[in-house]
């Protein structure tokens, strides 16, 4: 292990703001230089004040927080050489997009044909080439957007910090700034720490999300692992759409548990650590890897439900199901030749293969 | 073709819509209307009408015209120039006038007038007066001029007499704005500096004071007002009340509260004093430390409220980027956070240098001679020399020194600038 592979180090980090009701509960995270790492979660769940704690905004209540081996509790936000893009762009208004660049360079002294070059380069960078004579209040969300981010990147930080940095802007535009900053990840190699409630986002940017949930990590892994292993059911529910369905373990063997469903069907599914038998569980299955049975396709897993309606969303089908035990399902089927109608209240059998279905901990 | 077609039908609107939205734009024009109605009847009755009235009168004086018109036709052919008095007519016309004043006893009202134009002409006017109501019309027909000119030794001889009752004599006068402006005319009618300035000095005064005062007024009210926008929702609450207290009281009272601190046995000088620290008690009240300490604290809320909506609206991240980017905490602060903050100070400035040049009350009450402001002269001309139309013109300059000061702040920072809440 070497002090690349933990740069940035949470440790048994805890904040409380009014010295009662802690915000952050134990955080612990390890950050290797040019990761790029998202905090997601819901609102509320405590990552802007992990960030702000990491920038030095906030005081940390109890624990460490260690960049490239040094703590940095005691030391303030304007030594830590930290990038920070905020929300809201916090471009300065009163001062052009050159000037609001040149600002990181000049309080460090740098002589001004040398930020003139910067500052250029700079704007190259992020394609503003003709906006430095504009102030902020001229330009496009976009355009702040990618001043704010140049701005952070300037002065060369080694560690980059992002906050809900794309929430303002519409659909289209935070797609093609996604793939900017990116781009300017993988060009720069910094490290990056990026905070967002959109699942969808962490999942394209980033190489590794922590999931928060009222100020504790439910799950710090890949983008893959977290999809296709949920270590409960608040991630599995937060990161894509689940099905979830009750039941009771019967046995375990080799990582796949025979489940017996509250609705009194008998089915097999993957297990990650849950393998006590009678222990109660959730099953969870994604609603594209749910099917209705016919001819062509059946898995090993059936089940029988009635049918209750059918979504036409273009591109593809939804269909939501009641089971007898009154758990909801819901399937997720492309739209083509194959999407059949149904009678209100028909019984439809429905499948899924034993290894997209996942037992999970019932207590969460 | 059938877009073309289809997009022609679609744009116009028909007949009936037209008339139907046209009734909807009435109606709405009429609810606008009436709703601004209370407030253009206030700045009509209490401002326009007001104002008008005072700039009409501080050049308009009809008062001579009407006591003396026919002396005043006949000197309309004299040379004041020539170094002579007027003719034997015209004289004779002057005496008849004054003895009809004489007996509707207005006859001082004329000397009052005439006196201000040429100092200590007024009992001459008056003995006249007094003489001429015995004397007989016919015979003053005749030989009045004669009469007149054997009155306390021959004091009517003086051409500049005359020349005053002239100059008195016009509708329309800048007299007032001259005096206003420590100038005047002298016998030869170009306009001449007076020996003794006194409103310049006051109006040079006023804005001296207007400005320490807003000076104080941000001195004190930017770390107040931070300090309230920064500090947690309850703190500034309790805050704000303190701030405001000083609404919920009068402004005598605010005042007089000062006095009862300043004076010469007061709370201040016999703290002092007690403490061994002054063996004599300063003299503090009726000055212009007194003035300025007064307002400064009277106005203390018309800075500390623009600022304060201001600075509450400023985003923290500004000076949280700033310093995130590496400026140090103090230079951060003034070159990002102090700018966002202009239109609270300008605002507030504004408010309080306007308000503070016009102030009247609490320089007449703690001011003395020492702190004395414009509008206090403006009172003592309404009030005591009964110069309504010098006051007039005091006003007006005023007024126009306020409009000035405000057209110099709309081009250096801009009125749209302003932020009051
Ligand atoms: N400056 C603050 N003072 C007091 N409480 C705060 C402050 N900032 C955030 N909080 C509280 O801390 C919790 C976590 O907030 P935050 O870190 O902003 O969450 P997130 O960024 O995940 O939405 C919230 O309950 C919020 O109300
Ligand atoms: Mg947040």
């Amino acid at each position: 292990m070497s002090i690349e592979d933990h740069y940035v180090q949470f440790k048994n980090v805890k904040k409380s703001y009014d010295q009662k009701l802690l915000v952050v509960k134990d955080f612990n995270l390890d950050i290797k230089k040019g990761e790029f790492v998202t905090l997601l979660g819901p609102s509320g769940s405590g990552k802007t004040t992990c960030l702000m704690m990491l920038a030095g905004f906030e005081s940390v209540t109890s624990g460490e927080i260690i960049i490239n081996g040094q703590p940095v509790n005691n030391i303030a936000p304007y030594h830590r050489n930290i990038g920070m893009v905020f929300q809201h762009y916090a471009l300065f208004p009163h001062m052009t997009i050159a000037e609001n660049l040149a600002y990181p360079l000049q309080v460090r002294k740098m002589p001004s044909h040398e930020v003139d070059k910067k500052v250029a380069d700079s704007l190259a960078l992020v394609e503003l080439d003709q906006f430095g004579k504009r102030y902020p209040g001229q330009l496009s969300g976009g355009q702040k957007q990618r001043v704010a981010l140049a701005r952070s990147l300037i002065f060369e930080p080694s560690i980059v910090l992002m906050d809900e940095p794309l929430g303002a802007l519409d659909k289209n535009l935070r797609e093609q700034m996604q793939f900017e900053i990116k781009r300017l990840h993988a060009d720069l190699g910094f490290t990056a720490v990026y905070v967002t409630h959109d699942q969808t986002e962490a999942l394209t940017m980033s190489d590794r999300i922590a999931v928060f949930e009222d100020g504790v990590v439910q799950q710090c892994a890949s983008p893959t692992i977290l999809y296709e292993q949920p270590s409960n059911s608040f991630v599995a529910d937060f990161i894509g759409e689940n099905n979830h369905i009750k039941g009771k373990i019967s046995s375990v063997n080799a990582g796949i548990a025979q489940v017996m469903l509250d609705c009194g069907t008998q089915v097999n599914a993957q297990t990650y650590g849950i393998d006590q038998a009678d222990e109660l569980c959730i099953l969870a299955i994604r609603p594209e890897n749910l099917f209705i049975a016919n001819e062509n396709r059946t898995f090993e897993n059936t089940i029988k439900a009635n049918f209750v309606a059918r979504l036409y969303v273009g591109d593809s089908i939804r269909y939501f199901f009641k089971l007898p035990s009154g758990e909801e399902l819901m399937i997720k089927a492309l739209n083509d030749q194959d999407a059949p109608l149904f009678q209100e209240n028909a019984l439809v059998e429905l499948t899924w293969a034993t290894d997209k279905g996942l037992v999970l901990d019932r207590s969460k | 073709m059938s877009a073309a077609t289809l997009n022609s039908v679609s744009q116009s609107l028909s007949a009936q819509e037209i008339k139907e939205s046209k009734r909807n734009l009435k109606r709405r024009k009429l609810l606008a209307i009436l709703f601004v109605a209370p407030l253009v009847f206030f700045i009509l009755a209490a401002f326009v009408a007001p104002i008008g009235t005072m700039l009409y009168r501080s050049f308009y004086h009809p008062t001579v015209a009407q006591l003396v018109p026919e002396t005043l036709t006949q000197l309309e052919r004299w040379d004041s120039q020539s170094g002579a008095i007027p003719d034997k007519k015209t004289l004779i016309t002057f005496t008849l006038e004054l003895k009809q004043l004489a007996k509707a006893r207005t006859a001082g009202k004329l000397a009052e007038e005439i006196n201000r134009a040429l100092p200590g002409s007024s009992s001459l006017i008056k003995f006249s007066a007094r003489k001429l109501k015995k004397l007989d019309e016919q015979l003053l027909a005749n030989n009045g001029d004669q009469r007149l000119l054997e009155f306390k030794k021959g004091k009517w001889g003086d051409p500049d007499l005359w020349q005053a009752i002239k100059q008195s004599g016009s509708v329309f006068t800048d007299r007032y704005y001259l005096t206003a402006l420590d100038l005047k005319r002298d016998s030869s009618g170009s306009i001449v500096q007076r020996d003794t300035k006194i409103y310049l000095k006051l109006y040079w005064k006023s804005l001296k004071i207007a400005l320490y005062i807003t000076l104080l007024t941000i001195l004190i009210g930017f770390p107040l007002s931070y300090y309230l926008a920064t500090a947690k929702t309850k703190t500034a609450n309790i805050l704000m009340v303190f701030v405001l207290l000083p609404f919920w009281t009068s402004l005598l009272v605010r005042t007089t509260s000062w006095i009862a601190l300043l004076q010469t046995n007061g709370v201040v000088n016999s703290t002092l004093q007690s403490l061994h620290i002054i063996s004599d008690p300063l003299e503090m009240l009726y000055s212009q430390f007194s003035t300025i300490l007064a307002m400064t604290h009277i106005l203390l809320p018309f800075m500390i409220l623009p600022l304060y909506s201001v600075m509450k609206g400023i985003d923290p991240s500004y000076y949280r980027a700033a310093l995130s980017l590496g400026g140090k905490p103090i230079p951060a602060f003034i070159r990002i956070y102090m700018p966002m903050t202009l239109p609270g100070i300008s605002a507030g400035s504004l408010l309080v240098f306007i308000i503070s040049i016009g102030y009247y009350i609490t320089p007449a009450l703690v001011g003395g001679t020492d702190g004395q402001m414009i509008s206090n002269i403006i009172a003592f001309h309404m009030q005591s020399s009964n110069n309504w139309e010098l006051a007039a013109a005091l006003g007006s300059l005023l007024l126009g020194l306020i409009i000035i000061i405000y057209w110099i702040y709309d081009r250096l920072v801009g009125v749209s600038n302003i932020k009051l809440g």
